[in-house]
């Protein structure tokens, strides 16, 4: 299976995923608060089936948002259930609920503890510490923190094997990033002599950036489908991300349909199996 | 062996192990005060205070019991962040034991609104933290035998003060029988001073117990034979030695009473410093509470 293919599969299951997670809040099957990715599949799908080609396992630490993160690197998806339904089974115990997931092991995800951008520095202390590749995922608000911007820097002097990768929707909560700065985060970067690219969430382009030498940091245009918190829809669904970018795989026979359709159908059938795994009793 | 080279030497023991130990300016100020070995392998943070303790937090996670070094524990105002949120939390959370010892620096006089006195207070609310503030050269080894014991998981709080650096006695509690009138417990720096005070209170024939409290969170003490305590610390008197005196008077049923800072904003003129209660201060709220 081609890069592209892959890269699709991982989003297919996360998209149907969230769409599923946004059915059982709506139903009040979930009640604790869900933050959920869809529109920004196609970072870590990308991400994550690159670090596979390259046989590379890094530490990573993310945020709220952060289901298709989990997912695309290989995260037990009924554990993740659990977690939302804050079942001791879960990812974290129950104790993670939508914000604060984790995964021990491989792959090894970090929790997030509530406090935006706080996992960027920890990163970097963490990085310091091990010198094993890390990868950092955050918003374009969180990345404004006072403490994200110094540690830029610091892995900037140290010279350490990490990738920031900033999800920029430009949006903070429903506050736009041209009202909150003046600034780009790309030219603050360049600025500590850290390596940095402004791009997209293509696959193709996203892949080409991230063979360069860490530590490095990557700003990632792309599009929330949903609230900033719960269920309802911040965009609409002709500006989907997941939509368009099938649309032009399947326009540009990049990727068969029928392909297409089989990791759809796949990613539905998984979803719908492990939310019923979820709900098993413990024996 | 003193405080100060006590410290040194376990830090450079610490270091041996392949552990961390971490700050601001560590060779810059002296090798803090004398307190660390004069080596390179040492971790110079930037100063980024914000940053800089989400940088130990990392390396907490990553197994390597750091020794984070907070020159003046006014700074944890921007440093307790996140040890008390991230590194306190992350056992609990997501079971991943996340252990780092924050050596926490405390002095007065002529040093301003920041910088001065104690602050323990601030963490000592939190779960997941550990509080001492030990002022003895065993009791800082035993506080660190305890942090590097296989399976803790917690963050260790040392509110240091560099008044006690110099010091290499233990400190052992002074407790009369039954007839006590009061029993004073001291936290800190006070606590050189309330032995001063106990002295002299003994000479008037007042009979007052002595009792040092070095491990202040979970609450480490002797009960009192009296029915009456105060405690005395080097922190602001709406802090932890208010919890420590109400839990006194819950559990021992006492009148307890506290003398800490004056609620006020220290400035660096003599006439404006904001200080930790004197031997004299002590006796005489002593006596008033006998009256």
């Amino acid at each position: 299976m081609n890069f592209l293919e892959r890269v699709y599969r991982k989003a297919a299951l996360c998209r149907a995923f969230e769409e599923e997670v946004y059915r059982r809040v709506e139903a009040k099957q979930i009640t604790c608060p869900v933050y959920l990715s869809a529109g920004q599949e196609y970072i870590p799908a990308t991400i994550a089936t690159w670090c596979e080609d390259k046989k590379l396992w890094p530490k990573i630490f993310i945020q709220h948002r952060g289901h298709s993160t989990y997912l695309c690197f290989g995260g037990d998806m009924v554990a993740l259930w659990r977690e939302l339904l804050g079942d001791k089974r879960g990812c974290a115990g129950g104790m993670g609920g939508s914000a604060s997931i984790q995964h021990k092991g491989e792959p090894d995800i970090f929790g997030h503890d509530g406090l935006m951008g706080s996992q960027i520095p920890i990163a970097v202390g963490y990085c310091h510490a091990t010198r094993h590749p890390t990868i950092v995922f955050a918003g374009d608000a969180a990345i404004e923190e006072d403490y994200a911007l110094a540690a830029l820097g610091w892995a900037a002097t140290q010279k350490l094997p990490i990738l920031f990768v900033v999800e920029d929707n430009g949006l903070s909560i429903l506050t736009e990033k041209k009202v909150r700065r003046s600034w780009s985060i790309v030219k603050v970067t360049e600025g500590f002599g850290l390596l940095a690219f402004a791009t997209e969430d293509s696959p193709a382009t996203l892949r080409n950036k991230l063979g360069y030498p860490w530590p490095l940091l990557l700003n990632v245009t792309t599009t929330r489908l949903f609230w900033h918190a719960g269920a309802g829809r911040d965009v609409p669904l002709g500006k989907d991300r997941h939509t368009r970018v099938r649309a032009e795989l399947c326009q540009w026979e990049v990727l068969p349909t029928a392909s297409v359709i089989e990791s759809d159908q796949k990613a539905t059938d998984q979803v719908k199996a492990s939310w019923a795994l979820a709900l098993e009793a413990a024996k | 062996m003193n405080l100060r080279e006590t410290i040194r030497q376990l830090t450079n023991a610490h270091l041996d192990a392949g552990h961390i130990v971490c700050g601001q300016n560590l060779s810059a100020v002296g090798w803090v005060g004398g307190t660390l070995p004069e080596r390179t392998d040492m971790v110079e943070l930037p100063n980024a205070d914000v940053a800089g303790s989400a940088f130990a937090v990392g390396m907490a996670l990553a197994g390597k019991r750091p020794v984070f070094i907070v020159r003046y524990q006014g700074f944890n105002w921007l440093t307790a962040w996140a040890v008390v949120n991230y590194a306190a939390k992350s056992d609990a959370l997501w079971g991943r034991p996340c252990p780092m010892l924050v050596r926490s620096i405390a002095m007065e006089g002529r040093i301003g609104p920041v910088a001065g006195s104690s602050h323990h207070s601030l963490f000592y609310r939190m779960p997941g933290v550990r509080v001492y503030a030990p002022m003895t050269p065993g009791e800082w080894a035993g506080m660190y035998r305890e942090f590097m014991m296989p399976g803790a998981s917690e963050v260790f709080y040392a509110s240091e003060h560099r008044g006690a650096w110099g010091n290499d006695t233990e400190l052992l509690n002074i407790q009369h029988d039954k007839n006590a009138q009061i029993s004073i417990y001291a936290i800190s720096i006070t606590r050189f001073a309330a032995m001063e005070a106990q002295t002299r209170l003994s000479r008037e024939g007042i009979r007052a117990d002595l009792l040092h409290i070095s491990q202040l969170k979970p609450l480490l003490v002797p009960p009192p034979f009296s029915a009456k305590v105060l405690v005395l610390d080097d922190d602001y008197e709406g802090g932890a030695m208010s919890h420590i005196a109400l839990e006194l008077h819950r559990v021992f049923g006492t009148e307890t009473h506290v003398l800490g800072l004056p609620n006020r904003t220290a400035g660096f003129a003599d006439w404006a410093d904001v200080l930790p209660p004197t031997a004299e201060q002590i006796v005489k709220k002593v006596k008033e509470i006998l009256k």
